[in-house]
């Protein structure tokens, strides 16, 4: 998607078919990489002066308020727009049954999603806009629009439609693996264990609502919006619109949050365009928050069950994961539950598989960590089980089966620090104070247990760019279509600068969030700080090169710090070096590298809770996790994105439940009061301990994404420590009080 | 209508429908606070009336009139914080930023609450409120952060009430020899 606007550029673009093994981040002087700076947007955020998609003013803007279907299947027949064209204030009411897209987009697509509203395929799908002069008269038209439908039968309940299921197929996931015979492992084995855990539908509940703003300045439109992906959102937002893609432009400063729930467009953007265009005016649309959980995207609930043939030394010689997921009709997105079965553990004889019901509620996509964040559940609950099983510590259930090579592809490992993850976690934790016998530790009312969970996640690169500029008073700029979703973009994207080029941090200016600047892969996956982070690198390497040709000396023994070039026992201000100003673009694009080795980060994860032995109440008392995850570009964001991660474990552990009426498809806990996430009371006193390493084979900055990292393994490590606690094995989320009580041993 | 914003007073001509937070944020171009739920739920939304943290979603502009309204932007501004403000930068008591402006409001009214010896749902003594970390996790629950900060918050706010450094719960990789 970059070849036209970088033809005939100076760009630095390097393809990662090799290991790259030397790095200007270890050879740089500046001393900030990896440091813990704060945020450079920090007193934006807290002055509240950071714009959010919602928050430009133009002049004549009109309120939308969108309107969804109130049937989980069917037709809409008609919408009696007149009377409420009448109402107070309203200016028109904007109906397209054709070009509404049903649904959010997938993350990456470069296609529409799914479009077409006349026919409802689950409950709140967007059917119309109203428009009015201000939000109060928009909100009560909306709410008065009569719209008469004719009910179809709909596939609400995942239980009465589980034997439906049919194999997922989509081109990015595989979804059927096998390898060597099951079946004939576990008949074989002395030690065997089948056990099913299932997990709800989730939210990302990210907390800045979808919303955008669609402004047309002749047959261009410019809409700020809240996206994780602006380069390929606007190819799809214009593919929906059907408008060239570079008629297009998004622009996503700040973002509210987005765990996933941004990456693909949203149906208010489309509605807001559409509007936008026939009115001939800038329309602001903003999601209820009932409309996010309506209409946007959830995480798949899913039914795993997980199979284990072992020898009696724990050697695991069978691993099943088998699962079942549900999405919309004619959607391939599936739930990758057993995305990190593949690599996690050793074992001959393999089968991972999924299959989905279709069902009539909400699309499911990709919400943090899609795969491992539930999927580890299945999987290190059941490994917990069987340690038990054994008789064998859980821990070193997970060392004696930590492969050396891909247990599946004959390909080695990147990075691998899963052994001494769990190794230092426990020291540091106090693995050993662990009951051996479930439910023996008791403080008052509180029965106490510790828990652990691998953790691990896939490693990414996505093809990305970027342009850094010095300008003649040695400041810098640095410009991509990347985004900061409150990950650290802005921040460690300078740093890689300002290490490289030997600018100060303050001296460097960011532009992130704007399709305008050059593309992007976006905020998903953990892949952002790699990819935009090696494209910045790659760009400031080229500047080097340029810096050292203005100074005519070697690059080699070009030293760069503090706003001077030092080479050749001579000194120069950078500003004296670059003329009128200097710039470059930097690409880097995923190579042969991802198939010559397997790419994940690792982690330990540790949990100790309080199970209330009279209510079942269940209190996670504190946590630990051990990530390797590369480099660590930047110590304090990192870590907090890993008490993000560590933080949504508990909410998937102990919370967080979609719940859809079984017999109309309504999302019943459709807003932040009845759909539960983890509180400030709700979150001890969490650490995060990482591992030092570099990934030579992932790209020039040896990082490793370390966004999901931290959610991957955190609810089974509390899982496994409240049976730890109590003795009882719950195996479907989230633990709440019904599921304990009646298995708590007598107060 | 007349409100004082601030310090600043603001002339508007608003539905009587429309929300305290809707005012700022679509009439006095005051985006500083946040709206996350619209339904009192998330607390982005929260901002200091009469120096209480009120959720000023639920709350309808035109019963503001007399009220002194304090928003994040009369805090402090870039190049002069709160300090609570420089404590959630420097504590990163954030991360996408969207919480904030509530959170920073609801800690300094929250603060002041204890201050008055309000005791809340954790709190021993009804009589004698001494801030702990549970009196202020407990006490800013009612603002979510979905990137979970909250350790950081509460940090930052720990430093700000002069409680100084936690005490560190687990061994240090030094100690163990790591």
């Amino acid at each position: 998607m970059f070849e036209k606007l970088f033809a005939g550029g100076d760009t630095n673009s390097l393809t990662m078919d090799a290991p790259h093994p030397a790095s200007l981040l270890d050879s740089g002087v500046q001393g900030v990489i990896s440091r813990p700076i704060d945020r450079v947007e920090g007193p934006l955020k807290v002055s509240g002066t950071a714009t959010y998609a919602a928050e430009y003013r133009l002049d004549d803007m009109v309120h939308g308020v969108l309107v969804g279907a109130k049937i989980g299947h069917g037709t809409v027949e008609s919408i009696d727009c007149d009377a409420v064209k009448l109402m107070p204030g309203v200016i028109d009411v904007v109906i397209d049954f054709d070009t509404f897209i049903r649904n959010s987009q997938q993350g990456g697509e470069t296609n529409a999603p799914t479009q077409g509203v006349k026919e409802v395929d689950y409950f709140g799908q967007i059917v119309a806009i109203v428009l009015a002069d201000s939000f109060e008269n928009a909100r009560a038209a909306a709410q008065a629009l009569p719209i008469h439908y004719t009910k179809k039968d709909g596939h609400y309940a995942f239980e009465e439609h589980r034997d439906e299921a049919e194999p997922c197929q989509d081109s990015q996931v595989q979804g059927y693996y096998k390898q060597g015979d099951v079946d004939k492992a576990l008949a074989e084995a002395p030690v065997t264990l089948d056990v099913t855990y299932v997990t709800p539908s989730q939210n990302s509940a990210a907390m800045e609502p979808h919303a955008s703003i669609a402004v047309w300045n002749d047959d261009a439109l410019t809409l700020y919006g809240s996206y994780q992906m602006p380069t390929s959102d606007a190819e799809q937002l214009a593919k929906s619109l059907g408008v060239p893609k570079d008629k297009v432009r998004i622009i996503s400063r700040y973002i509210g949050g987005g765990f996933g729930s941004k990456l693909g467009i949203a149906p208010e953007s489309v509605a807001a365009a559409i509007a936008s265009r026939r009115l001939g005016r800038p329309v602001k649309a903003v999601m209820a928050r009932q409309q996010v959980f309506d209409a946007t995207v959830r995480r798949s609930n899913t039914e795993q069950r997980v199979r284990f043939a072992a020898g009696t030394d724990g050697r695991l010689t069978a691993v099943a994961h088998n699962s079942l997921t549900s999405n919309l009709p004619e959607e391939t997105y599936f739930e990758p539950v057993g995305i990190c079965t593949h690599f996690l553990y050793s074992g001959e004889n393999r089968s991972i598989t999924h299959d989905q019901v279709t069902l009539n509620i909400l699309l499911s996509g990709s919400m943090r960590a899609p795969g491992e964040a539930v999927g580890m559940v299945g999987l290190e609950c059941a490994m917990d089980e069987l340690a038990e099983t054994l008789g064998m510590d859980p821990i070193e259930l997970r060392k004696v089966n930590d492969p050396d090579r891909d247990p599946e592809q004959d390909v080695p490992f990147s990075s691998r620090q899963l052994s001494r993850s769990l190794e230092e976690g426990a020291k540091m934790f106090g693995w050993d104070q662990r009951n051996r016998t479930p439910g023996s530790r008791r403080e008052g009312e509180w029965l106490i247990g510790i828990g652990v969970s691998s953790a691990a996640r896939s490693n990414m690169l996505q093809q990305s760019s970027a342009k850094v500029e010095i300008h003649p008073d040695g400041s810098a700029t640095v410009s991509s279509a990347m985004t900061d979703i409150g990950t650290g973009s802005y921040t460690i994207m300078a740093q890689i600068a300002s290490e490289i080029l030997g600018i100060p941090v303050e001296r460097i200016t960011m532009s992130l969030g704007d399709t305008n600047d050059p593309p992007a892969a976006g905020s998903g996956g953990s892949w952002g700080a790699a990819s935009a982070g090696s494209a910045v690198y790659l760009a400031c390497e080229r500047l080097r090169e340029k810096l050292a040709a203005a100074m005519d000396v070697d690059v080699d023994v070009l030293t760069l710090k503090d706003g001077m070039a030092i080479g050749d026992n001579r000194q120069k201000a950078i500003s004296d070096l670059v003329g009128e100003g200097m710039q470059a673009l930097g690409e880097i694009k995923p190579g042969k590298n991802e198939k010559l080795h397997r790419q994940a980060s690792y982690g330990a994860h540790f949990a100790e809770v309080g199970v209330n032995a009279v209510t079942g109440e269940v209190r996670v008392r504190r946590m630990l996790g051990v990530f390797a995850a590369g480099r660590i570009l930047n110590a304090k964001t990192a870590r907090s994105q890993c008490l993000g991660g560590m933080t949504f474990g508990i909410g998937c552990a102990l919370t967080e439940d979609l719940i859809h009426d079984q017999r109309t498809g309504k999302l019943v806990n459709r807003d932040l009061a009845e759909y539960h996430v983890p509180v400030n009371a709700d979150v001890p006193q969490l650490d995060v301990h990482f591992l030092d390493e570099r990934d030579i084979h992932a790209n020039p900055i040896h990082a490793k994404g370390i966004g999901e990292l931290g959610i991957c393994g955190a609810a089974p490590a509390i899982v496994n420590a409240v049976y730890n606690a109590c003795g009882v094995r719950v195996r479907e989320m989230p633990i709440t009080c019904d599921k304990l009580l009646a298995g708590l041993p007598p107060v | 209508m007349h409100f004082t914003i601030n310090g600043r007073s603001y002339e508007a001509d608003i539905d009587v429908r429309t929300s305290l937070l809707d005012l700022c944020r679509e009439h006095l171009e005051l985006t500083g606070s946040k709206k996350g739920c619209d339904h009192g739920q998330c607390g982005a939304c929260t901002m200091l009336v009469n120096g209480r943290r009120v959720n000023s979603c639920l709350t309808l502009a035109v019963m503001h009139q007399d009220d002194e309204i304090v928003t994040i932007e009369g805090l402090g501004q870039v190049g002069n914080l709160h300090p609570l403000q420089d404590a959630f930068v420097r504590h990163d008591g954030y991360q996408c930023g969207y919480c904030t402006p509530g959170q920073i409001c609801s800690a300094v009214g929250m603060l002041d609450e204890v201050k008055k010896g309000w005791p809340s749902h954790v709190t021993g003594d009804l009589h004698d409120a001494e801030l702990s970390d549970a009196e202020i996790s407990e006490r800013m629950s009612g603002n979510i952060c979905r990137c979970a900060a909250y350790p950081n918050i509460v940090d930052a706010i720990r430093e700000v009430a002069g409680m100084g450094d936690r005490d560190p719960v687990l061994k240090t990789a030094a100690e163990i020899g790591a």
